[in-house]
C-alpha cells in the first residue's frame, strides 16, 4: 500500500475496517449470490415467471412508482415552503419532516392501518364520502410509501434550494421573466437533478419496503402482496430455493438503482457547482 | 435615458441604508458610485433596478415615475458581482433568455434572436464560446457575457454591481478600459458600483461618493480629487496626510510653509505629492529624518519621521518621481526639511 | 389553517414584487398544501399512537407495558443496541479514518461497499443470516452438532440489526473528515504529539457532534428495526421478541392497546431521536 504520509493506524484502522465489512456484510450478502448458484437458469426463470411473483413484482413497483411521484409533488412544495416562507410552527415541521427515518416501520405501520382501516379515523371518511377504500387494497401499500418516502426527497431538494443562487432570479427578472417564467425556465431546471435523485431514493426505499406495509396492505396475493412478504412467505414455508431466487432478483434491482442514483447524485453536484 | 432619485431612504431594522438621497444623472453618462463596504451604494443600485424598494422617496427613469414599476418593466439592465449566469444554459441560451421570455406578441423570430445573440457575443468578443456552459468560463468571460446578456434586451440603463470585485487584478485593468471603451460605443447611460477609487478614477466619468447612507461629492474624477469637499472625500480618495491643528501641528506647519494668518478649518490634508522635501545640512535641530522609502513604480513614497505631539514619533509620506528622488541623494536616517505646496482645509 | 400563516415582510412591498415573490395567495395556498400534507401524513400517526395507547386509560397503559413480555422484549431491545452501536461506532471511526487519512487503490470502491445495506430491502437483510446459518444454511449442520442457535436466537437478531445499521456512522463522519483535512492531525504529529494522543485531542473534538449524529440514527434504527430482525427471530414470546415484534405480535393478537403501549415507547424514542437530530444539526451548524 502506498503510504507517503506521516498519520498513524493505516494498518489497523484499514485492517479492521475490511474485517468487519466482511464478517457483517460482505460474506453474508454474497452467500445468497452463492445460495442461488445450485439453482439452474430454468429453475430460476420458473421461480420468477410465477404468476404470484410476477403479480407481486408488478405490485411493488408500480406502488412505489406512483409513492414516488406523489411524495416528489408534495415534498418539492413542502421544501420550497421551509426554505422560503416563515410561517408559524416552521421548525416544527422541519424537524418532522424526518419522522419516518426515526419511526420504526412497524409502528408507522400499525398507525397507517389503524388511521385507514375502514372502521378507522380516515378510512372510515373516505368510505362514507368517496366510496374509496385505502387499508387493504393497493391504494393502502401507496399511502404507506408516501410516508417513507418525505424525507428522501425533501431532504434531498432542500439542500439545493437552500444553496441556489437567488441572484439568477433577480438576472430572469431585470431581463424581464415573469414570476412564473422564472420558476419554469431557471427553477425548476436547477432542482430538477435534486428531484429525480429524490425520486429516485424514494423508489428504491418504496420497492424493498417491509414493516410499514405489511400491515396496511391486506396482503392478498396478485393483488396486495408485495415482493419482500413474498420472500418471507416463501422463507416460512421452507422453500430455500424460492426465497433465494427472488431475494436475489430484488438485490440486483437494488443495485441497480443504486448505480443510477450515484449517477445522479454525481450530476447534482455537477448542478450545483461542488466540484 | 436620464434618473432621478428623489429623497430615497431605506432601512433594514435599525440600519439606515440610504439617507434621504437625491441623485440627477443626466442620458448617457458613466457613473461610479462609490464607497466603503456598507455605505448603501449597492442598495441604491437595487433600487434604481426595482430589486429592492425603497422606503421612502422616488425613482424617475427618464421623468416617468417608475417607483413602484416592477423590475421586469423598467428596461434596465443589471450585471451582477457575481453575474449569475444561468449555470444550467448555454452561454448562447443566457444571452438569448431575455429575448425568449418577451410576451409572445413582442417577441422576435428565433432567427432573429439567434442574429441579435451572435452579434452580441460577437460585441464582447466571446461569440467563440457560445456552446459552453457558465462553469467553463474563466471569471473575465463570465463578466462579458453577463454584459452581453444584460445588454440583449436593449436597456436604457445599464447598471453594474463592483463589476470587476471577483476578478484578477490583470485581468480587471484590461475590462476596466473594455467596459469604459463600450461604453463610448453604445452610450447607455452607465451607473457602476465599487469600493475601489481608483477603478471609479479611472472608468468614470463622473464619480458619486458615499458614506453611511448620504452623498459626499458628486463630480468628474478631477473635481473630486482636486477639490475635496469635505475630510471623507479627502481620505477615501487617494493618499493623504491628515495633520490636526488643536494637536500641536500648527507650529511645525508654520514652518512647513502653510502660513495659518487665517486659519481655514482645524484639519490639514495634504496629498504626498504635494509635500516637497530637501536634505537638511545647515539646520541640525531639524526635528525630521528619512526613516524608509519605497518604490512604487514611476515615484518613489518617502516614509519620514518627524515629533509629534509631546515626543511621540509621527510618520509623514511624501512622494516624488524617481529622478528627483535620485538626485537628492538621500539615505535612511538622513535629516531633511519639508515644505507644503498645497493643502486641503476641513473643520 | 389561516391563523398559522403569516406573511414575513411588508406586505406593500411583496405585492408589488411580482417577478421576484410569488403573489400572496399563491404564498398562502402553498403553506396550506405543505403543511396540510404534513399535518395529514406526520402529525396524525404521530398523535395516533398516543390516542390508541391510552384509549383504555392509564392502568390499561401501565398494565400493557409492565407485562413480563414487553418487558423482555424492551431488555432485548436495549441489548441489542447496546451490542451494536458501539460495534458499528468502531467501526464507522476506524472506516473513516482509514478512508480520509490515507490513500489506497480501491478507496472508492470501499466507500460504496459500505454504504451497500441501505440499498439491501430489509427483509434481504435477514434472509441472508437465515442462508448462513438457519437449519438449511451453509452452516446449519455444524451448528446443530455443536448446539449454537444464530436464527431464531440473539445472535442472529444482533447480527441483522448489525448488518442494517451498519453504514450510520462511517457515513456521517466521512464527508466531514474529508472535508477537515488532516493539517490539523500533521500539525500535532510534528509538534511531537503520539498517533492516539493525536484522535483524541485533535479528532475527536472536530468530529464529536457529527459522530454523535452518527450514533444517534444508529441507535435509533437499531432498536427499531422490524424487517431484518422479523426474518431472523421466529417471534418467540419472550425470548426473541424486540419491541417492534412485539408491537405486531400485539397488534396481530387484537391486543390494541398491548400494541400501541409499545408502539408508545418506540414513537416517544423517534421523537427524543428528532430532538436531539435538531440540536446536534444547530451544533454543527454553529461549528
Amino acid at each position: 500500500m502506498s503510504q507517503s504520509n506521516i498519520m498513524p493506524g493505516f494498518r489497523p484502522t484499514l485492517g479492521f475496517t475490511i474485517l468487519y465489512l466482511s464478517l457483517v456484510v460482505l460474506i453474508p450478502l454474497s452467500t445468497l449470490v452463492f445460495n442461488s448458484f445450485q439453482l439452474t437458469w430454468d429453475d430460476y426463470v420458473a421461480i420468477i415467471s410465477h404468476k404470484r411473483v410476477l403479480a407481486s413484482f408488478r405490485v411493488s413497483f408500480t406502488t412505489a412508482l406512483i409513492a414516488a411521484a406523489v411524495a416528489s409533488f408534495f415534498g418539492v412544495i413542502v421544501a420550497w415552503v421551509l426554505v422560503r416562507y416563515s410561517f408559524v410552527g416552521k421548525r416544527f415541521f422541519h424537524a418532522l419532516i424526518d419522522l419516518p427515518f426515526a419511526l420504526p416501520t412497524a409502528v408507522a405501520g400499525i398507525v397507517l392501518a389503524t388511521i385507514f382501516q375502514p372502521s378507522g379515523f380516515l378510512g372510515k371518511l373516505l368510505i362514507d364520502n368517496f366510496g374509496v377504500q385505502v387499508a387493504f387494497k393497493p391504494l393502502g401499500i401507496v399511502v404507506a410509501l408516501i410516508f417513507i418516502s418525505i424525507p428522501f426527497v425533501v431532504r434531498t431538494i432542500e439542500p439545493v434550494l437552500l444553496e441556489f443562487d437567488t441572484s439568477m432570479e433577480e438576472a430572469a427578472a431585470s431581463m424581464g421573466a415573469s414570476r412564473l417564467q422564472i420558476f419554469a425556465k431557471i427553477i425548476f431546471p436547477n432542482i430538477f437533478p435534486a428531484l429525480l435523485t429524490g425520486f429516485a431514493l424514494s423508489f428504491a426505499r418504496g420497492v424493498g419496503e417491509y414493516g410499514s406495509v405489511i400491515f396496511i396492505a391486506g396482503n392478498i396475493p396478485y393483488v396486495s402482496e408485495i415482493v419482500p412478504l413474498l420472500i418471507v412467505t416463501k422463507l416460512e414455508q421452507y422453500d430455500m430455493e424460492g426465497a433465494t431466487a427472488i431475494a436475489l432478483s430484488m438485490l440486483v434491482i437494488s443495485f441497480l438503482l443504486l448505480f443510477v442514483i450515484n449517477l445522479l447524485q454525481l450530476w447534482v453536484r455537477k448542478r450545483s457547482g461542488q466540484f | 435615458m436620464s434618473i432621478l432619485l428623489s429623497d430615497i431612504s431605506k432601512n433594514f431594522g435599525n440600519f439606515s441604508a440610504l439617507d434621504h438621497v437625491n441623485l440627477e444623472i443626466p442620458e448617457g453618462e458613466l457613473v461610479a458610485l462609490l464607497g466603503p463596504s456598507g455605505c448603501g451604494k449597492t442598495t441604491l443600485l437595487r433600487i434604481i433596478a426595482g430589486l429592492e424598494r425603497a422606503d421612502e422617496g422616488k425613482v424617475l427613469l427618464n421623468g416617468q415615475d417608475m417607483t413602484d414599476e416592477d423590475v421586469r418593466n423598467r428596461g434596465i439592465g443589471f450585471v451582477f458581482q457575481h453575474y449569475a449566469l444561468f449555470r444550467h444554459m448555454t452561454v448562447f441560451d443566457n444571452v438569448a433568455f431575455g429575448l425568449r421570455v418577451k410576451p409572445h406578441k413582442d417577441r422576435p423570430s428565433e432567427a432573429i434572436i439567434r442574429k441579435n445573440v451572435h452579434d452580441l457575443l460577437n460585441l464582447v468578443q466571446l461569440d467563440w464560446l457560445h456552446d459552453r456552459f457558465p462553469d467553463q468560463l474563466s471569471g473575465g468571460q463570465r463578466q462579458r457575457i453577463a454584459l452581453a446578456r444584460a445588454l440583449a434586451v436593449e436597456p436604457s440603463v445599464l447598471l453594474l454591481d463592483e463589476p470587476f470585485g471577483a476578478l484578477d487584478a490583470s485581468v480587471r485593468k484590461d475590462l476596466r478600459l473594455w467596459l469604459r471603451h463600450l461604453h463610448q460605443d453604445l452610450n447607455v447611460t452607465t451607473i457602476f458600483v465599487t469600493h475601489d477609487q481608483e477603478e471609479a478614477m479611472e472608468v468614470a466619468n463622473q464619480i458619486v461618493v458615499f458614506n453611511k447612507g448620504r452623498i459626499e461629492q458628486k463630480g468628474t474624477p478631477s473635481e473630486i480629487y482636486d477639490h475635496p469637499s469635505n475630510d471623507f472625500v479627502s481620505h477615501f480618495i487617494g493618499q493623504t496626510n491628515v495633520f490636526h491643528l488643536e494637536k500641536g501641528d500648527s507650529d511645525w506647519l508654520k514652518s512647513a510653509g502653510i502660513v495659518l494668518d487665517e486659519p481655514r478649518g482645524i484639519t490639514a490634508h495634504v496629498r504626498p505629492h504635494n509635500i516637497a522635501v530637501e536634505k537638511q545640512t545647515d539646520k541640525p535641530m531639524s526635528p525630521i529624518f528619512l526613516k524608509d522609502w519605497q518604490h512604487l513604480g514611476a515615484t518613489i513614497r518617502l516614509e519620514l519621521s518627524r515629533e509629534g505631539e509631546n515626543g511621540s514619533a509621527k510618520t509623514v509620506f511624501a512622494e516624488m518621481p524617481n529622478e528627483q528622488f535620485r538626485q537628492l541623494e538621500l539615505a535612511k536616517g538622513d535629516k531633511v526639511s519639508l515644505f507644503i505646496k498645497h493643502a486641503h482645509w476641513f473643520n | 389553517m389561516s391563523a398559522i400563516i403569516q406573511a414575513t415582510n411588508n406586505t406593500k412591498a411583496q405585492l408589488q414584487h411580482h417577478a421576484l415573490h410569488e403573489p400572496t395567495w399563491v404564498k398562502t395556498s402553498l403553506i396550506v398544501i405543505a403543511v396540510g400534507f404534513l399535518v395529514l401524513f406526520l402529525c396524525l400517526p404521530l398523535g395516533l399512537v398516543l390516542f390508541q395507547a391510552f384509549s383504555k386509560g392509564w392502568g390499561a397503559y401501565w398494565l400493557a407495558l409492565t407485562q413480563p413480555d414487553t418487558q423482555a422484549a424492551i431488555r432485548l431491545t436495549l441489548l441489542t443496541a447496546l451490542v451494536t452501536v458501539p460495534l458499528n461506532t468502531v467501526f464507522g471511526v476506524s472506516a473513516a479514518w482509514a478512508i480520509t487519512r490515507f490513500e489506497f487503490k480501491g478507496k472508492s470502491f470501499l466507500t460504496t461497499l459500505i454504504d451497500l445495506p441501505f440499498s439491501v430491502s430489509p427483509v434481504i437483510s435477514g434472509v441472508i443470516f437465515v442462508l448462513l446459518f438457519g437449519a438449511e444454511g451453509v452452516f446449519g449442520e455444524w451448528l446443530a452438532e455443536h448446539d449454537v442457535k444464530i436464527i431464531f436466537a440473539v445472535p442472529g437478531i444482533i447480527l441483522a440489526t448489525s448488518f442494517v445499521t451498519f453504514p450510520f456512522v462511517a457515513r456521517q463522519l466521512i464527508p466531514l473528515m474529508q472535508e477537515m483535512g488532516n493539517e490539523e492531525e500533521e500539525a500535532a504529529l510534528s509538534l511531537g504529539a503520539s498517533g492516539w494522543k493525536t484522535f483524541c485531542q485533535i479528532t475527536l473534538p472536530n468530529i464529536k457532534w457529527a459522530l454523535l449524529y452518527g450514533v444517534l440514527l444508529c441507535n435509533a434504527r437499531a432498536m427499531g428495526e422490524f424487517g431484518a430482525v422479523s426474518v431472523v427471530s421466529g417471534h418467540i414470546r419472550g425470548m426473541t421478541n424486540t419491541l417492534p415484534l412485539h408491537v405486531e405480535v400485539s397488534y396481530n393478537d387484537y391486543d390494541v392497546v398491548g400494541a400501541f403501549a409499545g408502539a408508545s415507547i418506540l414513537a416517544g424514542l423517534a421523537i427524543v431521536t428528532l430532538i436531539l437530530k435538531s440540536v446536534l444539526e444547530w451544533k454543527q451548524g454553529d461549528r
